[in-house]
């Protein structure tokens, strides 16, 4: 009887690397023919997409979610860590302890909802005082920063609290203030955590679909400022997928394949990084 | 001891390792029929991996192997198919008192009900016979439905034994029961350690030499895993017949 | 000239506090501009009508039920399934090679964009098994998605429970799964309701795999195997077409009272559990 359940319970725990099995396979079955058709190369490094055309190359789109991406950690990273070494080392435990949850709250607002709000208020004072379309690169960017907000938090509150508590009270004892004492003792010591914080923020934010398609503003050319339109890779697959058949159904599954690789290997390098110690 | 009594609990040429690291060496060691055992020995003499080895609970630690044997009346427990049965003949009391955050009664009740459903008038019954036998029920029979986690620690620890009770052990364990208690506890446990002997066996692993002194029959002097003397328990204390366990018992080391 | 140490501090102090207070100033920001917006268009009627004229007029009874039932349908499956996946690490095994390996496909499923559950969702419920675009379809694919969030909090949530427990029990002659299920999963409870809490939660916001999968039907749902909007696509549809700004604004709120709701339960279940442990 044990045995028979302890089988049954391994066979749930499987699940999990069967389904992420299950995903590759038919990602992959649908869209690698089309990639082997127009080459690698094309594909990846193509800067026309035109379904209609037979053309797909996604270049502007991987472009695209790499600016988008880099902007929202340019403003996610420094505003995150410096929330986690406030509320990890500053805040009082009873302030703390409320903030904490709010900022994880960041996380469960539906991301249409942050869409939402960049089209409604944040791009139209973009497009008034900086000028473009504003839906742009620097619209998704800023929402992005918010969206990543609390994975950069949560981690490095980890990583933070994970500093041998002995490493903070010497450096005080030698006289060093609560702010030298976290710049240059617990900062240094915690930042393979961050680091994994921040790497599993971006991951987040490649892989942000719904409030990028309403804010980026999807044009398909390479963005030249950050003031441009631009589509993602992800919002690429969402915008089509609606209607798309054929080759071009196909070329989107391909770029899901992209989307794939890039995720799982951030995520690779997220757990390398937090494994590895100080 | 008088010669007449049969063993309860038979070890044989026993040893542990956990790893690489041995934990126990050859121990042979008979376990009268009601008697109290005691087990001395300094910290990792392999006292409670003694214990260990004799309910099994070795198995559910991943990297110990074990060599030799160990009867129980007669029956090698390795050979017992249904391990909570050996485990419900030989019961088991901790160094900390450990209280299921649950009431007194449902403390009790805990061990039969995995094997059966209880009627209300047999488990009340229950309850008082065992609380009664580990000298508790006094103190708790008013409020056998609070928590048992809101107990005083020599309280929580009767009522560990209450529950040990509560399976019907034919063999029960203490490791270090008293460790963390105050002397007026401490002793109304050894009380009630004495009582339970004329229905159980009992082996006592207690690094309080004079506890060993107070309760056991005879004493056994585990040393670095090996088994260096076992006798009556007066001679253990009064003429060793090993130097290191005079040592020992002498407060040389420990 | 080199500023002193002490000046450093507070001014330290200062930006570390904005940033902070910046934080959850976003936070309220995006919470009040939508309740601000979308709260005097909430009405009971607008919560137990039809969809009418693609959202520009009725209610959003029927996205209210296509939520709940897609939620059922993923909490269904993914909480089974992830409590026994966590048993079974937490309880069943010892850390090795297969806990490794069952592990990183935990951690990698997390990172999984909801866009590739999507597509995934798609071609297997949708196509290949011909669920067609459905509820179940819907379920489905969002249960795949919840699955590492509801299996992490769980075994926390055991891993969390004493280690003596365990051997009293199995002292008392538990089987390893008595000792699981008397011993370990009633004080691991709040945890692993935290983790399906949080699921739940992660179901209604999700949007992109819900449009792939189970469609956009205005419809009431009448079985599972109809299409059926949730709240968020309904949101999404409304504010993106510009069908009705009055409608999204109050969808969205009901949308973020919801959420709130079952964060804030997830948080203070969470809080208790700890807060038990610490008296324990």
């Amino acid at each position: 009887m044990d045995r028979f359940i302890s089988k049954l319970l391994f066979i749930a725990a499987c699940s999990s690397i069967a389904i992420l099995a299950l995903i590759a396979l038919f990602i992959f079955k649908e869209g690698v023919p089309i990639i082997i058709r127009s080459g690698l190369g094309h594909f990846l490094f193509g800067r026309i997409w035109s379904p209609l055309e037979g053309q797909f190359g996604i270049l502007p789109f991987i472009i695209g979610s790499l600016w988008v991406t880099a902007g929202a950690l340019i403003l996610g990273v420094p505003l995150g860590v410096a929330c986690a070494v406030f509320l990890a080392e500053f805040a009082p435990a009873r302030l703390a302890a409320v903030l904490k949850p709010a900022i994880e709250l960041l996380a469960g607002i539906p991301s249409v909802v942050y869409g939402f709000l960049g089209v409604m208020w944040l791009a139209p004072i973009i497009r008034v005082h900086l000028g473009g379309p504003g839906l742009s690169i620097l619209a998704a960017s800023c929402v992005l920063a918010i969206m990543i907000l609390p994975t950069i938090v949560g981690v490095s509150i980890d990583a933070i609290h994970a500093v041998p508590r002995s490493y903070k009270e010497g450096s005080l004892a030698l006289g060093a203030t609560e702010w030298q004492t976290a710049w240059r003792v617990i900062l240094p010591a915690a930042r393979s955590g961050i680091l994994a914080g921040v790497i599993l923020g971006m991951g987040r934010a490649v892989g942000e679909t719904m409030a990028v398609i309403m804010i980026s503003g999807n044009a398909t050319q390479i963005p030249h400022s950050i003031l441009d339109s631009v589509r993602t890779l992800t919002a690429n697959i969402a915008i089509e997928m609606g209607y798309a058949v054929g080759d071009h159904r196909e070329a989107l599954f391909a770029t899901g394949i992209v989307l794939f690789f890039f995720i799982m290997a951030l995520n690779t390098v997220a757990l390398r990084v937090a494994r590895r110690r100080f | 001891m008088t010669a007449r009594m049969k063993n309860k609990i038979e070890i044989l040429d026993l040893s542990v390792r956990f790893g690489d690291a041995v934990a126990l060496q050859g121990v042979t060691l008979n376990i009268a029929e009601n008697e109290i055992l005691s087990i001395i020995g300094p910290a990792n003499s392999g006292k409670s991996t003694l214990l260990m080895a004799i309910n099994r609970m070795i198995e559910r630690v991943t990297n110990a192997t074990v060599e030799g044997s160990v009867l129980l009346g007669g029956q090698d427990v390795a050979a017992i198919r249904d391990v909570q049965e050996l485990r419900r003949r030989i019961g088991m009391v901790y160094a900390m008192p450990i209280p299921l955050p649950m009431s007194i009664r449902d403390n009790i009740l805990f061990g039969p009900r995995l094997v059966r459903r209880l009627r209300k008038s047999a488990s009340d019954d229950l309850v008082e016979q065992t609380l009664v036998a580990s000298y508790l029920w006094d103190e708790v029979k008013d409020r056998l439905d609070s928590s048992a986690v809101k107990l005083s620690g020599g309280q929580q620890q009767r009522l560990c034994i209450a529950r040990t009770l509560a399976v019907g052990p034919e063999v029960i364990m203490f490791d270090e029961p008293c460790s963390g208690l105050d002397p007026i506890s401490t002793a109304k446990v050894e009380e009630a350690m004495k009582e339970l002997k004329a229905r159980h066996t009992l082996i006592l692993v207690t690094n309080n030499t004079k506890q060993a002194a107070r309760v056991g029959d005879r004493t056994a002097f585990l040393l670095m895993g090996k088994l260096i003397e076992v006798d009556d328990t007066n001679k253990i204390f009064t003429a060793p017949g090993d130097k290191r366990t005079e040592d020992y018992v002498t407060g040389k080391f420990g | 000239m080199r500023i002193p140490p002490s000046i450093t501090q507070k001014i330290a102090k200062i930006s570390l506090t904005l940033a902070c207070a910046s934080a959850v100033a976003a936070l309220v920001f995006v919470i009040g501009f939508v309740l601000v917006g979308g709260l005097k268009h909430v009405t009971w009627a607008f919560l137990t009508e039809p969809i009418l004229d693609m959202g520009r007029a009725g209610g959003i009874l029927p996205a209210i039920v296509g939520t709940i039932l897609m939620v059922f349908v993923a909490i269904g499956i993914a909480a089974p399934l992830g409590i026994a996946s966590a048993i079974y690490l937490a309880e069943y095994t010892q850390e090795g090679k297969v806990t490794q390996t069952i592990r990183f496909g935990i951690n990698c499923l997390a990172g999984v964009p909801s866009i590739i559950f999507g597509l995934f969702g798609f071609i297997l419920f949708v196509v290949m098994l011909g669920f067609g675009w459905s509820i179940i379809s819907g379920g489905l694919s969002l249960a795949a998605m919840v699955l590492p969030t509801i299996i992490r909090t769980a075994e926390e949530a055991m891993r969390a429970v004493p280690r003596n427990y365990r051997d009293v029990a199995a002292s008392l002659g538990a089987t390893r799964w008595q000792v699981v299920t008397r011993a370990v999963l009633p004080y691991a409870l709040p945890g692993v309701l935290t983790g399906v809490i949080l699921g739940i939660g992660r179901s209604i916001e999700e949007t992109a795999v819900v449009i792939f999968t189970a469609g956009s039907a205005v419809q009431m749902p009448r079985s599972l195997f109809d299409s059926a909007r949730t709240m968020s696509v309904h949101f999404y549809i409304l504010a993106r077409e510009g069908i009705s700004n009055d409608n999204a604004y109050a969808t969205a709120a009901v949308l973020i009272c919801t959420i709130l709701v079952i964060n804030i339960t997830a948080y203070t279940m969470m809080h208790r559990l700890m807060r038990g442990r610490r008296a324990a």
